[in-house]
Order: C-alpha cells, then sequence, then structure tokens
C-alpha cells in the first residue's frame, strides 16, 4: 500500500457522485477482505482488491486510475458475490477503467485496453466481433506479433478461426451507440 | 416449444461446433429455435469493462429486436448470458434511461444448462441416451459468468451449482467432486495477458486431475477455448480436453463420437472416442 496521505480536502467528490450513481456503496465497506481473498487475480494486482475499496471509499482517484489492478481484473465477479455488504466491487472496476480511458491515464497494463479496442473496433464495423481482423488489429497495435502464434495456427488449422466477417444490417444502430447514445446529456 | 435464440459470435467462430450441437440437440427435443433477427455482438466483456452505455446498449437491442416475440431466449454462451440479463436489468429497473418506449417485453433469458437441468428435458435425455457414459469421470467447469453476479444470472446456486453435474449424470458419466468448479479462468485476459491465464488454467486443470477426471465439461465457450488451449502452452504430460455438454449429449443419444467432431479439439478427445469404440466392440462381439 502507498503512503499517500488521506485528507477530506483532496476527495474527489465528482468520482464519488459517479459511484452513487451507480449503486456502488464503497462506503459500506468495512475492511473484511473476502473480497481480496477470493480474488483468483490477486497475486498479480499491486493493490489489492480491498486496498482499491479503501482508497475509494475515500475517493483517491488518482492512485486508483494508475494501479495495474483496474487492468488485471478479469470481471470474475467473485469478490462482489462474496461482499457482505454487498458491494459491486467489480462495477467499481468497470468505473475507474471508463474514467481512466476517458481521462487520457497512461494505462499500468497497455495491451489490456489496446485489447479492449480492437475486440470493440471490430464489433463497431461489422456489428458482430471479428476474430481474425480483431487479433490482427491487436497484434499490430501491442506490437505482440509473436505471442500466440502456433496456437492462432493451430486455431486456423483446426478451421475454427471464420475466414470473412458477417456485417450486419442494423448498422446504423451499431454507430449511434458507438457514437454516445445516452451520453448527449453528459455535460 | 419454441425459443429465441441468441448465438452470439464465438459461435460463429471458434466454437462454431457449439452452436451445430445446440442445434442438433434441440431438434433432439423437439425445440424450435428462431434465431433473433439480425442479432449483434453483446460486448462480452470489453464493453462493459470500458463503457458503461456501449456495455448496455449493444446487448439491449438484441432484446428490442425480438420484443414482441413472447418467447424465452437460449442462450448457450455464458458471456452473452450475463451480458443479457445485464441489459434486460437495466431496462426493467430503469427504462426512461434506456430509452425504452412502450410496454417492456415480457420474456425470460435462459443460459443452456438451466434449460438442459430442467427435470421434463433430463427426462427426454435420458430416455434418448443409447450409449451411456458409463462410469467416465468428468470436472464439471462452470467457470464465472452464467453464475455471477447472482443479482445479474438468477443462478439459485451460484457458489454450488449442479445443473452440469445432473446433465452429465443423465448421460451416465460420474461427475467428480473437486474445488474449482467456479473458479475463473480469466478468459478475458488471455490475449493480453497469457502468462496469467496459463497459472490459472494450470491450477484448474491441476484440482481437476487431483480429482480423478479424465475429461472436463463446460457451458461457455470462452472456458472451453482457454482451458484447451492454454494448458497445450503449459507443455505438459495428459492434458484434460473440454468439451461442451451439448456434445456430449448428442454422442450419448447417437452412441458415436464423430471425427469431424474430434477434430476440433485442441486436446485430444481420446476418452471419449475410445469409449464409444470400446462399448462399440463389446456390441458387436
Ligand atoms: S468484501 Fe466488501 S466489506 Fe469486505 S473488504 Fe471487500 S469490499 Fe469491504
Ligand atoms: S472481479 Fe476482478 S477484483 Fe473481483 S475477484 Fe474477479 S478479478 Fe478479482
Amino acid at each position: 500500500m502507498n503512503n499517500t496521505s488521506i485528507s477530506p480536502e483532496d476527495r474527489n467528490k465528482k468520482f464519488l457522485n459517479k459511484l452513487k450513481e451507480r449503486d456502488i456503496d464503497v462506503q459500506a465497506c468495512y475492511q473484511c477482505g473476502r473480497c481480496s481473498a477470493g480474488c483468483p487475480i490477486g497475486e498479480f494486482f499491486d493493490l489489492n482488491v480491498m486496498e482499491v475499496v479503501r482508497l475509494a471509499t475515500y475517493g483517491m482517484e488518482e492512485p486508483l486510475l494508475n494501479c495495474h489492478t483496474i487492468w488485471l481484473c478479469a470481471a470474475c465477479e467473485t469478490c462482489a458475490t462474496r461482499c457482505p455488504n454487498d458491494i459491486e466491487i467489480a462495477g467499481l472496476m468497470d468505473v475507474l477503467r471508463e474514467i481512466a480511458l476517458r481521462k487520457g491515464v497512461t494505462p499500468a497494463e497497455p495491451r489490456v485496453p489496446l485489447f479492449h479496442k480492437a475486440f470493440l473496433g471490430s464489433i463497431s464495423h461489422w456489428g458482430r466481433a471479428y476474430e481474425i481482423g480483431m487479433i490482427a488489429g491487436y497484434k499490430i497495435n501491442s506490437r505482440d506479433l509473436l505471442g500466440d502464434m502456433k496456437l492462432g495456427l493451430n486455431m486456423f488449422l483446426k478451421g475454427k478461426l471464420k475466414l470473412t466477417p458477417h456485417s450486419i444490417k442494423g448498422k446504423s444502430d451499431i454507430k449511434q451507440i458507438f457514437s454516445g447514445k445516452g451520453k448527449e446529456y453528459d455535460r | 416449444m419454441k425459443l429465441s435464440y441468441y448465438p452470439g459470435c464465438s459461435l460463429e467462430g471458434t466454437a462454431l461446433d457449439y452452436d451445430q450441437s445446440v442445434r442438433e440437440l434441440c431438434v433432439h427435443l423437439g425445440v424450435e429455435l428462431a434465431d433473433i433477427p439480425d442479432w449483434n455482438c453483446c460486448g462480452a466483456s470489453s464493453a462493459h469493462m470500458t463503457d458503461h452505455e456501449v456495455g448496455i446498449r449493444l446487448p439491449l437491442r438484441n432484446l428490442l429486436q425480438v420484443a414482441g416475440s413472447g418467447h424465452d431466449i437460449l442462450v448457450p454462451c455464458a458471456a452473452c448470458f450475463q451480458r443479457l440479463r445485464a441489459a434486460d436489468k437495466e431496462m426493467r429497473d430503469n427504462p426512461g434511461h434506456w430509452d425504452i418506449v412502450g410496454s417492456i417485453p415480457e420474456f425470460e433469458i435462459v443460459h443452456i444448462s438451466t434449460f438442459l437441468a430442467r427435470p421434463e428435458i433430463l427426462e427426454k435425455i435420458r430416455d434418448k441416451v443409447s450409449q451411456p457414459l458409463s462410469g467416465l469421470p468428468v470436472a464439471c467447469y462452470y467457470g464465472c459468468l452464467s453464475l455471477r453476479h447472482p443479482h445479474i444470472t438468477g443462478a439459485p446456486n451460484w457458489e454450488m451449482p449442479v445443473n452440469l453435474e445432473r446433465i452429465i449424470e443423465a448421460l451416465g458419466a460420474k461427475p467428480v467432486n473437486w474445488s474449482h468448479r467456479t473458479e475463473c479462468c480469466s478468459g478475458s485476459l488471455t490475449m493480453a495477458r497469457p502468462d496469467i491465464a496459463r497459472k490459472l488454467v494450470g491450477d484448474i486443470a491441476a484440482a481437476a486431475k487431483r480429482a480423478g477426471a479424465t475429461a472436463m465439461v463446460t457451458d461457455c465457450p470462452m472456458c472451453q477455448a482457454n482451458v484447451e488451449s492454454r494448458q497445450l502452452d503449459l507443455g505438459g504430460e495428459d492434458d484434460l480436453p473440454v468439451f461442451f455438454a451439448t456434445e456430449l449429449i448428442i454422442a450419448a443419444i447417437e452412441g458415436k463420437y464423430p471425427k469431424k467432431q474430434q477434430k476440433v479439439h485442441l486436446v485430444s478427445p481420446d476418452v471419449v472416442t475410445q469409449h464409444f469404440d470400446s462399448t462399440a466392440t463389446e456390441d458387436s462381439a
């Protein structure tokens, strides 16, 4: 855990309001640690799950947006289902990632958001995920060209990768969604 | 019986055989499937992990495509199931925010194993089995998204689920008792951090072997692909093949495990192939 001093002055009220809007009641946390205990990825985290919740209760957004944990969390929901206070911790991780991306914070694990971007790029283009296109896009952007070559080739030989994308008819709906539908009145 | 059907993107790609097995099984069961017209991707983990509005509006569009149908929606993919249920809950809790006009559609979104484990469906399956998988020790593996969060999935026993075990028992196989049935395999990280995926998959496979399983059974296409492929990376011996429950049901009904099906596995499915070969020779002897 870092040694940043905590003061009510530093609270990011906008961040706390965002959590309230999404019904993520971090103030209910009494640091029992069940969330951290069951997390399958915990050993790879820099901040453990209960630390993330604790920092969030203080509205301390900055260390949270800069940590590895928010990108390594697999959204498995184990923490949230076991929290005795029913805190939607996985939802908290979602909010943190979204704010980090919107603020342009350099992600501690750059490959993870690059993967999400490649995946969503494929959907916004076709309306459905197109695995080969998505993998190629990710590989080029992350410069991870050689990783998983054997696996990709294996899948290819097994006929598991579809060669042509399927384009849906309602692409205009998808375009609207990706161009910020629902966020028109945010500001 | 008629159901709306949402296959989802993996079932058009890496898990195409899962889609085929679900459709074939529904023919056996006399269930008619109507694909959601012009369905789109549910956004999977990537959408909700990075953009709440997109993460709900993508799956929501699919629900609105079948708003008037009155049929429940069958979903074989655990990730799609969870995303569609999340959109369904939002639509009911907060219709104004999601621009729902008119009345809220009535249907239930059902994951494949919940559907197959209904007593009347299990009964039908039991009746149709021609070659039981007698004694085959299998580890039923649920992973995350058909169970968690129960507020969304509606799963009654999210820590101790029983659906896959019930289905496997109906085929005569022997589900083992083991520790990692609902542990995450980190499918959503497998491309960006294969090292983490290898660690988690290694632990899961080791736990299944400790309990005496010779195969794993799942109902999640991400788990199926991730657990088979990352075991190969680890380069160990006696990797466990991961089967979809539906392909085993069809094998037990039809009394064979066809070549075409054997080929789609990255880990050798010999335990099941041999099972049918040996019962076939016993029969002819
Ligand atoms: S399980 Fe809930 S109450 Fe316990 S430490 Fe984690 S967030 Fe806090
Ligand atoms: S949702 Fe994220 S933080 Fe919670 S248990 Fe799963 S991986 Fe850990």
